[in-house]
């Protein structure tokens, strides 16, 4: 954490960034996302295992751009969100410096994107175990059961849409539930809404989900809704041999094919 | 249950099913009359909401074709739907929606008797499975809690 410290410091002090993106202790003794544009003030950073939140999810957001060169605190998920926001032209990769930490904590040398490329190739790219059982657990139902477990989930929706905002692929300055000319999601939290809302949100994030699990953390009533863009982050490598985020220049999953892609529904 | 007649909505790309639909009538062979065929400039065009809106419509069965893979007018616009549709189907499937309620399929502008095989086919098997209550129950769900919330 002390490299940490002294790495951001001696950045802000050159003026090599205009803000450090990190974590820091709240009030409560929660981490928070902290911008640290001081030299001084580096010293509030943290970094533990309170320290959860994807803060690529900052790096689209107009106000963050402004800062121009700037470091950002980053564990797998977040290099991998990084990666996936350069690949679709949403982040200058030259205007970002990566505080990478490693899964025990410490802090890496990342000097460039193609070395934090070859750390992310090194690294498991597949979802987080704990999640990996609930998959298994879930894929073992029949369809009615999963049906039900799923309208169970959807009926605490309240449509605050947090899965959305937490989400760092989720960048769209007009999303699709805001369109209503046509009205493709129904507006009220109910049980059709909720259930077509859930659907449009893990098909758009199909084969660009980096498995974060941020949005069914950030989900206020509990829906484990990270467990339906997961599957289809386990379905991409299946069928397409795809991990999302993996390079900066890789072309998204469904915007692109494969003359030989293998499926056996279509007669 | 016996005269139960479903509702079959075709999404079809204008340049190969819709000309083999027209085939099949141009060579006047019958088939369902349950289909309701919406013509669309490619399947790459078909977007999964459309499916989910027919479903919400009322629609008890749906088909989505389109040209053979390496015909496709625009070259790529079918290689592109198939990764999307392939990705949805894991996604119903997970969901525990019924996808035996969707068929795809590839018709080529040729293949008249193809298209009347598969509409046949599909209503068959949409009138065995009945109409698409668990759907039709979600949007009802919808106005009877409007109802209780005023």
């Amino acid at each position: 954490m002390n490299n940490l410290i002294s790495r951001a410091k001696e950045l802000l002090e050159s003026k090599t960034v205009n803000v450090v993106i990190g974590y820091e202790a709240g009030p409560t003794g929660l981490a928070r996302p902290a911008f640290i544009t001081d030299s001084a003030k580096a010293d509030k950073l943290i970094y533990d295992e309170r320290c959860v939140q994807n803060l690529a999810v900052y790096l689209t957001k107009a106000e963050v751009k402004n800062f121009g060169k700037m470091a950002i605190v980053a564990r797998l998920p977040v290099m991998r969100s990084i990666m996936m926001l350069i690949s679709e032209q949403q982040v200058i990769g030259d205007n970002l410096i990566i505080l990478g930490i490693s899964e025990d904590n410490s802090l890496l040398d990342i000097a460039s994107i193609s070395v934090m490329q070859g750390y992310i190739d090194k690294c498991d790219l597949g979802n987080p175990s704990k999640d990996r059982e609930i998959l298994a657990e879930l894929n073992k139902m029949t369809p009615e059961e999963k049906f039900s477990w799923w309208q169970n989930q959807f009926s605490k929706c309240i449509k605050c849409y947090a899965c959305r905002q937490a989400c760092p692929m989720c960048y769209c300055i007009r999303c699709t539930v805001e369109v209503n000319q046509p009205q493709w999601i129904p507006v009220q939290a109910n049980a059709h809404g909720n259930t077509e809302w859930h659907i449009l949100r893990a098909m758009h994030l199909a084969g660009r989900c980096i498995s974060c699990g941020e949005c069914g953390r950030a989900c206020p009533v509990g829906i484990p809704c990270h467990l339906l863009t997961m599957q289809l982050a386990d379905q991409v490598w299946n069928y397409f041999h795809v991990h999302a985020g993996t390079s900066d220049k890789m072309n998204s999953v469904l915007s692109t094919y494969e003359p030989n892609d293998k499926e056996s529904f279509i007669i | 249950m016996s005269d139960f007649e479903p509702k079959v909505v075709a999404f079809v790309c204008n340049w190969c099913t819709y000309a083999g639909a027209d085939l099949t009538g141009t060579s006047r062979l019958k088939y369902a009359s349950n289909v309701k065929i919406i013509r669309f400039p490619c399947t790459g065009r078909i977007d999964f909401m459309l499916l989910l809106k027919a479903f919400a419509n009322g629609a008890d069965g749906i088909i989505v074709s389109g040209c053979h893979p390496n015909d496709c007018h625009y070259t790529s616009g079918n290689f592109h739907a198939k990764r999307r549709w392939i990705m949805f189907k894991e996604l119903m499937d997970f969901m525990g929606i019924d996808m035996n309620r969707v068929t795809f399929s590839w018709v080529s502008a040729a293949e008249g008797a193809k298209w009347a095989e598969v509409v046949n086919e599909t209503v068959t098997r949409i009138r065995e499975m009945g109409p698409y209550v668990s759907y039709k129950e979600l949007v009802n769900k919808t106005i009877e809690e409007e109802v209780k919330n005023e």
